[in-house]
């Protein structure tokens, strides 16, 4: 028996878009390292026309579910959860390589937080809205409802925390997202989107782009059809130019306030609010 | 009786017969001054600018006072004396003398109420019984609903640390003038903001006169600051050392204000454009109905930016919602705002009455067929009648553009979801009707609208608790509310 190294087979990862996992249209590609150099394989690097099929997934995914009730989206987003436990390995391996202190406790955190925003499918109504005392014979409600399409830009470090703690927020009230992953460790983001397609989350409600965040920001910010930008991972020096883009169809824009992704303090039921809108209805009482 | 002219088979119409004789609101209550400084650290100032214009009264194109003009100079002082009365009185008050402060507005607007009404008339043009009606009594009940919030901030935010963002910076349209500025003081001050408030150019002297029921309230100098001009003025502040801007009035404002304060910080909300489906089941309650579509489109001349001006009608009551409804502006009275019968007042200005004919004649050209009913205007001011589109598509301009008059556009309607799809077809999404008796259907479609108001059986109603804004180019945030507090509040654990 021949005692030959093993030759690992390297991940060229693909974009997540639709539910399916095509290649760049563009053919390009990026080599993708760990912290110590290593080279962990190639992500694809998405295009304009990449991002603008990822926009129309995510706004053709939006009625379905936003549509559905808020209790069956909760028990969604936790199976969620329950497949990401089931591939711990896999993404401790991907912290690892991206040069986490402690990969064990950056999934531990992620699935929990993913669990703390199930739970808020269907509590938001109540916390959020509710009926107001108006002066006459009214009856008067706020409702909570999904923005519609948001630009999640994932922050570059915390790569599984980081953009679990921006994701989970806004799909969980029935947004459906185009994520740009963080461009040196974009492997969790794409292990992500491989554990959507094989959950319950619909095709398109989430779609995840790998490649420059130069590169693509300005194109999600200028979208027509994008309604919302969480900006939390977008480059400090761009968040001019891309808050200028967003102008055009007065996208929602949104940034975190800074704090320790462990922090229980960087989850709040506020984070789900900046993708929100309230819905006011009124009606007549009478006999 | 027998002069009464019959149209149609019982619509009576209004003509001469029905004048009546006029019934003039009073003027002698106002004390107006013939020119008006800037309101900053709680005094009328003289401009740095050295510029001033005159106001009119739309509705007689008379000169009504001189009003300062205010440049980047006077911007600035104005965001200084903000500043200085954050930083050292307002926000360390308790939250308990902030309310009382608040309060204090609230009723003393109470107790003026009729002055301001009739001053909003004359500056604004619109009806004095709208004004009094309307206008006022929400201004009040706006200060006095959210003085009562500003010592209760931890029970509208548990868990959290509610603190004021700073000094706001707020440019108000000139459709509400008073009410506009209650939307955007009262919330401010209860969070313990200080406020820069420039009111438009065309409305300036209700602000003015709260300016000066301000200073009778002795609200600490410089806590609300009352700064007017143009649009000039208007993009000084934005630019100025504001925490906060929160703007009222058109779509495209609205966007250079977001790119004025991109990558600034500066937190922003925004209350645009609209142009609402107003939507007429078969089954609906006619004659109700056609009120509410009138109210929907004529309430203030049809200068709301939430105003019913696409009137969706279900196929099978199309005659007879559209006679009804001709029939209906047969016996709108347009003429002299302080009136106190008319129920169309004069257009805000020359510059919107020319907008709204502009975009009339397209709809001629491109087609619709236009309704106006007989009456006389007045030969000086701004004036438009009540108007009708019929035959009108989706991709006519005025079925797609906000004209901001008394311009309705019917369009029709086979199905729920015809009519769904039809009222969302705009990038605007702030309100929505719907006319229906039956409760399924109207909970069904209030929740398909894509806007941030339905009114159900009724359209145009408002209130300081209920929570109002857009959605999509319609604006950001809300207004109204236990919502309408979070804008000007920093929250932290």
């Amino acid at each position: 028996m021949t005692t030959e190294a093993r030759l690992p087979v390297k991940r060229t990862a693909k974009l997540f878009v639709g539910g399916e996992f095509p290649r760049s249209e563009s053919g390009r590609s990026y080599e993708v390292f760990a912290n110590d150099g290593r080279s962990l394989g190639w992500a694809a690097r998405a295009s304009r026309k990449d991002l603008r099929d990822a926009a129309k997934a995510a706004r053709a995914a939006f009625p379905g579910w936003s549509g559905k009730s808020a209790y069956n989206r909760g028990q969604v987003l936790y199976r969620v959860a329950e497949l990401i436990e089931g591939r711990r390995a896999q993404f401790e391996q991907e912290l690892a390589d991206a040069g986490a202190a402690d990969p064990p406790r950056g999934v531990s955190a992620a699935i929990d937080r993913w669990v703390w925003y199930a739970g808020w499918a269907d509590k938001l109504a109540q916390v959020l809205g509710g009926t107001n005392a108006v002066a006459g014979p009214y009856f008067n409600f706020t409702v909570p409802e999904p923005t519609g399409v948001v630009g999640v830009m994932a922050p570059p470090d915390q790569a599984l925390l980081g953009l679990v703690s921006r994701l989970a927020p806004v799909i969980v009230s029935g947004n459906t997202a185009v994520v740009l992953a963080s461009e040196p460790h974009p492997m969790p983001a794409v292990s992500l989107g491989e554990v959507l397609a094989t959950s319950d989350v619909p095709g398109g409600v989430v779609n995840v782009l790998t490649g420059q965040i130069r590169e693509l920001a300005p194109w999600l910010a200028g979208h027509m059809d994008v309604n919302a930008i969480d900006l939390t991972g977008a480059p400090h020096d761009m968040q001019a130019e891309i808050e200028t883009l967003t102008a055009e169809n007065v996208k929602r824009t949104h940034r975190a306030p800074d704090a320790d992704p462990f922090d229980e303090a960087a989850q709040s039921p506020y984070e789900i609010a900046a993708f929100l809108e309230f819905k006011t209805v009124w009606h007549p009482i009478g006999a | 009786m027998s002069e009464i002219e019959r149209a149609g088979d019982d619509t009576l119409a209004a003509g001469s017969v029905w004048e009546y004789a006029p019934a003039p609101e009073a003027t002698d209550i106002l004390r107006l001054q013939d020119s008006y400084g800037l309101f900053v650290g709680g005094e009328f100032v003289e401009p740095k600018s050295g510029k001033r214009f005159t106001t009119i009264n739309p509705a007689t194109e008379e000169p009504l006072a001189e009003i300062a003009e205010a440049g980047p100079e006077d911007v600035a002082l104005a965001v200084e004396a903000a500043r200085s009365a954050h930083d050292h009185v307002w926000r360390d008050l308790s939250g308990a003398e902030r309310a009382k402060y608040v309060y204090r507005i609230a009723r003393q607007l109470q107790e003026r109420a009729r002055e301001f009404a009739v001053l909003e008339s004359m500056n604004g043009g619109k009806p004095i019984k709208e004004s009094r009606d309307v206008d006022l009594p929400l201004a009040a009940a706006h200060f006095f609903y959210y003085a009562g919030w500003a010592d209760k901030l931890e029970y509208a935010f548990p868990n959290w640390t509610a603190r004021p963002i700073g000094v706001a910076g707020q440019i108000i349209p000139w459709n509400f003038p008073m009410l506009m500025a209650a939307w955007k003081l009262a919330p401010a001050l209860a969070a313990g903001n200080t406020c820069v408030l420039k009111p438009a150019e065309t409305t300036p002297l209700t602000a003015l006169l709260l300016a000066e029921l301000i200073q009778e309230a002795d609200l600490p100098p410089g806590v609300v600051n009352i700064i007017t001009g143009a649009g000039e003025t208007g993009a000084a502040l934005v630019e100025a050392a504001v925490d906060k801007v929160a703007f009222t009035g058109s779509t495209d404002v609205g966007k250079r204000i977001r790119r004025a304060t991109a990558g600034t910080g500066k937190r922003l909300t925004l209350e645009l454009g609209g142009k609402a489906a107003n939507i007429v089941f078969e089954d609906a309650p006619l004659d109700q109905a056609v009120e509410g579509v009138v109210n929907g489109i004529f309430f203030n001349q049809g200068h709301v930016c939430c105003a019913g001006s696409r009137l969706l009608v279900q196929e099978p009551v199309f005659e007879e919602l559209i006679d009804k409804l001709k029939g209906r502006l047969q016996t709108l009275r347009v003429g002299d705002p302080l009136d106190k019968n008319t129920d169309i007042g004069a257009i805000n200005s020359r510059q919107q009455l020319t907008k709204i004919e502009e975009l009339v004649a397209v709809g001629v050209e491109e087609g619709a067929e236009i309704y106006q009913p007989e009456c006389v205007l007045p030969e000086r001011g701004f004036w438009f009648r009540p108007t009708l589109f019929t035959g009108v598509s989706q991709s006519h301009r005025i079925a797609r553009e906000e004209i901001f008059g008394p311009v309705l556009s019917i369009l029709t309607f086979r199905t729920p979801e015809e009519a769904v799809e039809k009222a969302n077809n705009t990038p605007y999404g702030l309100s929505a009707g719907v006319w229906t008796e039956k409760g399924s259907r109207i909970l069904w479609m209030a929740e398909r609208m894509r806007a941030g108001v339905v009114w159900a059986n009724t359209f145009n109603r408002f209130d300081p608790s209920s929570p109002f804004g857009g959605y999509k180019e319609s604006g950001f945030g809300r207004e109204g509310g236990l919502h309408g507090l979070e804008p000007y509040l920093e929250l932290a654990r």
